[in-house]
């Protein structure tokens, strides 16, 4: 190391540690405070323990039942927008040009609903989707199907997935599509001399070479989708009934609708918990994503970690040196 | 400054206290004591940071779990959780 680290630079980030305090930190907190609180109004507390949380895991209760249920339906929902975004990703990433103006053209159109904010997006599926005024709505109707989402569970969930898909395919394909970009020319080439067919070029160089941003186009979605708000608020507002009502939908229900901050603060924490268990998952796959084969394929590395002698010695001595 | 109105209670000021502690903890240990990454059960390399943090992580889910399935004294989610906690720094 030539540089010398100088340890007094993390004082720069005071500023941003200030805000973030402020702004997430000291909010987090309360939430966590206001979990083991009732209040009925009037700024009035009374502890509660782990109450409201016994009854939020509980799904004989009315809050353990609504919860349970908002969040099976919302990684039924995730894995309904995984099982179609992502082989539809990658089909129109495979069928997107490779050269010439068009690249420019189809780059510009897929990035086109990425630009669009949530709720302009819900209204426009919510117009689109109408019976009288829709051209989705109207022409499903004419064509014989009984579709109306605010009336059949079936029809909302049929618009909100589509919604969704119109909404970030395009992210999965571009991501896709950069990954076979990437690829040199020399594996095609090589596949030609062999004979391989159009299946075995991609089961063989296409999927492998696209593995690392499909992970992230995969964690992605996931977390994009499990904590999807905006656009079936605006669209079904969680209906009929609660059939599109999703953890997030829920949640805002509980806190600002009933004014429960206990029962809401326990449910976000458990909200918040499941969130961060999967950045972290997705944190670490993305970081060792490409460094995970390189242990593999060092057994002094992989199979011996305690015995592994970590050279220790050499950061005091270039601190030193600093 | 009145801040009472932000309603805190000591269990949490005790839960953030010994949070905050930790960390000042493992910031003196990585001036005092400066360690390298190891590949331990989960094959990723780990510092005690992310040791930590995978630690009460899982701890939170394992009172949780606790707090649903056992009925008993929440307070006794401590004992899996210090075990949970002791085999993450010890194996991760």
């Amino acid at each position: 190391m030539t540089k010398p680290l100088d340890n007094r630079a993390w004082l720069l980030v005071v500023p941003v540690f200030a805000i973030v305090a402020f702004s997430a930190v000291l909010p987090l907190m309360t939430v966590v405070n206001y979990s083991v609180q009732d209040t009925f109004g009037n700024n009035q507390f009374f502890w509660n323990g782990v109450g409201w949380f016994k009854e939020l895991l509980d799904p004989a209760t009315d809050l353990g039942g609504r919860f349970f249920a908002a969040l099976w339906r919302t990684l039924l929902f995730s894995a309904i927008i995984l099982a179609i975004q992502v082989p539809l990703g990658i089909v129109v990433a495979l069928s997107m040009p490779r050269e010439g103006w068009t690249v420019a053209l189809c780059l510009v159109l897929m990035a086109l609903p990425l630009l669009i904010p949530w709720n302009v997006v819900g209204t426009i599926w919510q117009v689109f989707g109408r019976g009288d005024i829709g051209l989705m709505g109207w022409g499903l109707n004419r064509l014989g199907f009984d579709y109306n989402y605010n009336g059949g569970v079936i029809a909302a969930w049929f618009t909100i997935v589509l919604m969704d898909v119109w909404h970030w395919t395009s992210l999965v394909a571009l991501l896709c599509y950069a990954g076979l970009k990437s690829i040199p020319d020399a594996y095609y080439q090589a596949a030609r001399i062999d004979g391989a067919s159009r299946w075995a070029v991609f089961t063989t160089i296409q999927l492998p070479k696209m593995r690392r941003v499909l992970l992230i186009a995969v964690l992605l979605r996931f977390m994009d989708s499990f904590m999807i708000y905006t656009e079936p608020f605006v669209l079904t507002g969680g209906g009929p009934g609660n059939a599109t009502t999703f953890l997030s939908i829920d949640l805002v229900k509980i806190a600002l609708g009933q004014f429960d901050l206990g029962k809401a603060a326990a449910l976000s924490i458990v909200y918040n918990l499941i969130i961060l268990a999967v950045c972290w998952v997705f944190y670490t796959v993305m970081t060792h994503a490409g460094a995970d084969r390189g242990v593999r394929g060092d057994p002094a590395a992989g199979e011996a970690p305690d015995h592994a002698v970590p050279p220790a010695t050499t950061i005091p001595l270039d601190r030193r040196a600093a | 400054m009145d801040v009472s109105w932000m309603a805190w209670t000591a269990q949490t000021a005790i839960f953030f206290a010994v949070i905050a502690g930790l960390l000042a903890l493992m910031t003196a240990l990585a001036l005092l004591r400066p360690e390298t990454e190891r590949v331990g059960a989960l094959r990723i390399p780990t510092t005690r940071g992310d040791r930590l943090f995978v630690s009460l992580l899982g701890s939170a889910f394992i009172a949780l779990a606790w707090i649903g399935l056992s009925g008993l004294d929440p307070a006794l989610a401590l004992i899996p959780c210090l075990v949970y906690a002791a085999a993450v720094f010890r194996f991760v």
